[in-house]
């Protein structure tokens, strides 16, 4: 911007100067652009990482009693039986099976309907995809609830547990895959199946050959989304959940008692877990360009 | 195979029909790919929402064991209008501050990550998206542990000043607020950082060959372009904010409950349905409101 | 297929029967007669929205006419789809499937139809556009002009009937498109395939096509060789849309022989009966600005009727330096102003604006178009780069 030939008004506020330089203003506004606000997001960053950081740091942690979140003693105990706590790995188990079956669910139905949204014209597009829209704009103690007063009023309040829970991830996911799924095929040029159908590709040969494998990167970032959203979930599962402990209703039920450091061993794992997955994609994503 | 097709050439055809047989079979293949996600929906989120505006009409005085009657008792809403009043507020008030402190830390972010960055741009996007990666329990606990009363934040607050000798941080509306924003911030500069990303470089530098300042630019050209993922991403931030109890709960004490906080307990420890009922429906009568509202205001049409 | 130059692939000829196609109000295609000649390098010319591209996409079958018949020899191909039809497209933006290598996308039609080993058909393919090596690429990496050989390669290795190209040269830069208009031409005189070519380049069109169809709002308006259709342009869109064409008011007189005599301003002009539209009344003549020379007022050559015209009383009123020629506007007595191309021959000092002058030339290059047609028609916009009528999709 210094550089550019037509004046600028601070030019002119500026007193004169010998020679062409620009005012230090300048010099000063385009370093601030550049440093101060990269600091300032790796700060963010860091505010968002903290408490990763102490889940991590806690995960070694032998507290003086249940109560105690102060960090005492360092130990790998934890680590060497993180299955102690009662339950602890059986709701690891409960919200793993959930998680895959919501996942499954929800992008298979979730890539349909996007399928249908954007590839045909049909009257009451909009009703679908304000079916769509509400789920996401639906606080989840809103969702949770009247799940739950749904399956009371059906007679159904007995055999809250899995499945409950299992319908209500599904529902929920859902519209995000939708949404994640549409903006891929969206961006996908029509020209390309048009050209596969030109070479003799019958629609079916079109969609397996073409169309597929081009969205597959968006229908794998969806179910991604999908098993994170599910897997995480814990106030629609609460209302939902009836005696069924999925982890994150270990960990609320926990905190009530004062939780076992052995949690946050699973938590570094699952950290480092799906930050080694996110990073072998990028990393296969790049060496395949 | 399309009916088109096998007429074959055995000539004149009414010239009209194949076109309109094709757009046919597009309609009904549409319904078909969408039926099965439709009716989930339509069952599970749809017709709960219908039960719960039932449920919050039933006559109080039944139970879960007696079964209840719904009699329209509208008077369910001004009770719990009047007895949980300041909740409601509460969670308005919260959510909101926490937006706006989420908007101002994520904006910087999204802004860095987009233009800033350089080469570490995937690395920084992936940071953002990391605090997903492990449960969203186990950061607000961590929070109860870095807000403690002894630990270093407090600590070094006290010592400039900032806290009070005898202050804390813990259980106060300060801890609440703090965990809202951190908990929703991802959400906030995701959005903001795609609607950034888009905007042509060229368009930020011809505001300057035109004359204007850094800040002018920013204000007349980058932030209206950004209007979209801002508004995307103070609805994300703002209404999950609004409905929940568990930073609250973990972080606050009763005194900072919020509306979620309520809900949870009417239904799940006073099993009161009917006041839970029409809590839960008011709630999201009026983030409805408030988010049609806003749209209106800010001009976005396209959030989906 | 190398090797059977001059012997067109197994074909026939393309035949379009009364074609319409409306989307909604818009009519992007009236009514449209044109037979292809087998084995031809045929041209749809015409602006943006005139309907070629349309028409290519009804005989490629990702459009179904409103209304007539494609046929392909004596086959109805009107309704069949696009992958059950002996037709290939090159795509205006090339559509190579960016998730498969080089091989794989040439290679696509042939595995679609079932045809299992591929592997020396697509080695000769990338031979014939000089891409042999690059199998194992990805689109992506390659730049416009490879791409634009791949599209080429992944349409012809079918032997389709007929070769259509959607603006093929349209994404890349003007010397690489000189040298792709030679390079096309050279394959389709060695394939012997019918190639279908729209485009809004004349110059493409010329230099490429054995026969141009001109297209303008949903029908063609004139058909024949690039030469008779700059030479006897049959519109006035045709005579301003294909090079420039100076175009003035004048009326039928008589006849001399095989000649008509119009007045123009008082003065008589011949013109030789076979290249006039229109054989009475008001009429536009026509001339090409190459063909007029510029001579010193008084001095025009005493031509007699019947060999040159002349009109006299210009003055040049702007004179531009092109290198190989210069381009004068002359203002005539009238007001209009001419143009006229002069060769930089140097055997002569060029004009000067100002200098007064006469217009000469030979009877045998004037044409005469229907004075009912817009005298404009066709005329390049020099704001917006593209001839009058602009519509929906080119």
């Amino acid at each position: 911007m210094a550089t550019t030939v037509a004046p600028q008004p601070e030019v002119r506020q500026a007193p004169p100067r010998a020679g062409a330089r620009p005012p230090a203003g300048h010099r000063l506004g385009r370093w601030v652009s550049d440093h101060l606000l990269l600091g300032a997001g790796i700060l963010v960053l860091g505010y968002l990482f903290l408490p990763i950081g102490y889940v991590v740091l806690l995960s070694f942690n032998q507290p003086e009693s249940r109560q105690d979140y102060e960090f005492n003693t360092f130990t790998l105990a934890n680590w060497r039986s993180p299955c102690r706590p009662d339950g602890l790995c059986e709701s690891l188990v409960t919200s793993l099976e959930i998680g895959f079956l919501a996942t499954v669910g929800s992008t298979m139905l979730g890539t349909l309907m996007a399928f249908a949204l954007v590839r045909h014209g049909f009257r009451g597009r909009s009703t679908a995809n304000l079916l769509i829209f509400l789920p996401m704009a639906t606080p989840e103690v809103v969702m949770g609830s009247s799940l739950l007063a749904l399956f009371v009023a059906a007679g159904y309040g007995g055999v809250l547990g899995f499945w409950t829970i299992l319908i209500a991830h599904v529902m929920f996911c859902m519209s995000f895959v939708v949404v994640t799924v549409k903006a891929r095929l969206a961006g996908l040029d029509s020209r390309l199946e048009q050209a596969a159908m030109d070479l003799y590709a019958t629609e079916w040969q079109t969609f397996r050959r073409i169309t597929l494998p081009l969205v597959l990167p968006g229908i794998i970032a969806a179910s991604l989304l999908a098993f994170s959203l599910s897997f995480d979930d814990f106030i629609v599962t609460n209302f939902n959940a009836g005696r069924t402990v999925t982890f994150p209703v270990f960990v609320w039920s926990a905190a009530q008692r004062g939780i076992p450091p052995h949690v946050n061993v699973i938590g570094t794992l699952m950290f480092v877990v799906a930050f080694s997955v996110v990073v072998a994609g990028e990393l296969r994503r790049r060496r395949s360009r | 195979m399309s009916l088109a097709a096998e007429v074959g050439p055995a000539g004149p055809t009414p010239a009209r029909q194949p076109a309109r047989s094709r757009s046919r079979r597009s309609r009904r293949t549409a319904l078909l790919l969408l039926a099965p996600g439709a009716l989930w929906l339509l069952v599970f989120f749809a017709l709960p929402t219908v039960q719960l505006a039932a449920t919050s009409l039933y006559d109080p005085s039944g139970s879960l064991e007696t079964g209840y009657a719904l009699t329209f008792h509208w008077q369910n809403y001004l009770d719990v209008l009047a007895v949980y009043r300041d909740q409601f507020l509460r969670s308005f008030l919260y959510a909101g501050i926490a937006t706006v402190l989420a908007l101002l830390l994520g904006y910087p972010l999204a802004y860095a990550i987009a233009f800033k960055s350089g080469r570490w741009k995937n690395l920084m996007l992936v940071l953002v998206i990391a605090p997903f990666f492990t449960s969203f329990l186990l950061r607000t606990l961590a929070w109860q542990a870095i807000l403690a009363d002894n630990g270093f934040v407090v600590d070094s607050l006290k010592a400039v000043g900032l806290v009070p000798t005898d202050g804390r941080l813990l259980a106060t509306p300060v801890a609440v607020v703090t965990g809202l924003t951190y908990n929703f911030l991802p959400f906030m500069t995701l959005p903001l950082y795609a609607s950034l990303e888009k905007i042509d470089h060229r368009l930020v530098e011809a505001a300057h060959d035109l004359y204007s300042s850094a800040f002018t630019a920013f204000r007349k050209v980058t932030l209206p372009l950004s209007m979209p993922g801002l508004v995307a991403g103070t609805l994300l931030t703002f209404i999950p904010a609004a409905g929940d109890y568990i930073n609250a709960e973990l972080l606050g004490t009763p005194k900072e409950y919020m509306i979620g906080n309520v809900i949870q307990s009417s239904f799940l420890v006073r099993l009161d349905f009917p006041q839970a009922a029409a809590l839960s429906f008011l709630l999201m009568i009026a983030i409805l409101v408030l988010v049609m509202a806003y749209v209106r205001r800010a001009g976005t049409e396209e959030l989906v | 297929m190398r090797g059977s130059s001059g012997q067109p692939a197994a074909g026939a000829e393309l035949r379009l029967s009364g074609v319409t196609k409306r989307f909604g109000e818009f009519t992007a295609v009236d009514n449209l007669d044109l037979t292809v000649p087998q084995g031809s390098f045929f041209a749809l010319l015409g602006p943006s929205g005139c309907g070629k591209t349309t028409t290519l996409r009804m005989v490629a079958g990702l459009e179904e006419p409103t209304e007539g018949l494609v046929l392909l020899g004596e086959q109805d191909i009107t309704r069949l789809r696009p992958y059950k039809r002996p037709v290939n497209t090159v795509f205006q933006s090339y559509a190579l499937f960016p998730h498969l290598n080089i091989a794989e996308n040439v290679a696509f039609g042939l595995r679609r139809r079932g045809i299992k080993d591929v592997r020396e058909q697509v080695a000769q393919m990338l031979a014939l556009v000089e891409l042999d090596g690059y199998d194992k690429r990805k689109p992506a990496s390659l730049s416009g002009g490879q791409q634009q050989r791949v599209a080429l390669a992944r349409a012809l290795i079918n032997r389709p009937q007929v070769l259509l190209l959607d603006e093929p040269l349209g994404a890349l830069d003007l010397k690489l498109r000189r040298q792709m208009q030679l390079e096309l031409k050279r394959i389709q005189t060695e394939v012997g395939i019918t190639f279908v070519h729209v485009t809004h380049d004349q110059e493409e069109a010329m230099t490429m096509a054995d026969t141009i169809a001109v297209m303008n709002a949903g029908r063609v308006e004139q058909l024949g060789p690039p030469a008779q259709l700059y030479d006897r342009p049959a519109t006035t869109f045709v005579a301003n849309f294909l090079g420039q064409s100076n175009l003035v008011a004048a009326e039928v007189t008589g006849r001399s022989g095989d000649e008509l005599l119009v007045e123009v301003h008082s003065r008589v002009l011949a013109v030789p009966l076979d290249r006039a539209a229109v054989h009475a009344g008001a009429v536009w003549v026509g001339v090409r600005p190459e063909k007029i020379s510029l001579v010193q007022a008084g001095t025009a050559g005493g031509a007699a009727v019947g060999r040159h015209n002349v009109l006299p009383g210009g003055i040049v009123s702007d004179v531009s330096f092109v290198g190989v020629s210069t381009e004068y506007l002359v203002r005539m007595p009238w007001g209009q102003e001419l143009t006229v191309f002069a060769q930089n021959t140097g055997d002569r000092s060029p004009f000067a604006a100002g200098d007064r002058v006469e217009l000469q030339w030979g009877a045998a290059h004037t044409f005469l178009l229907d004075a009912e047609q817009d005298s404009r028609a066709g005329v390049q916009d020099v704001a917006t780069g593209e001839p009058a009528p602009a519509g929906v999709g080119g």
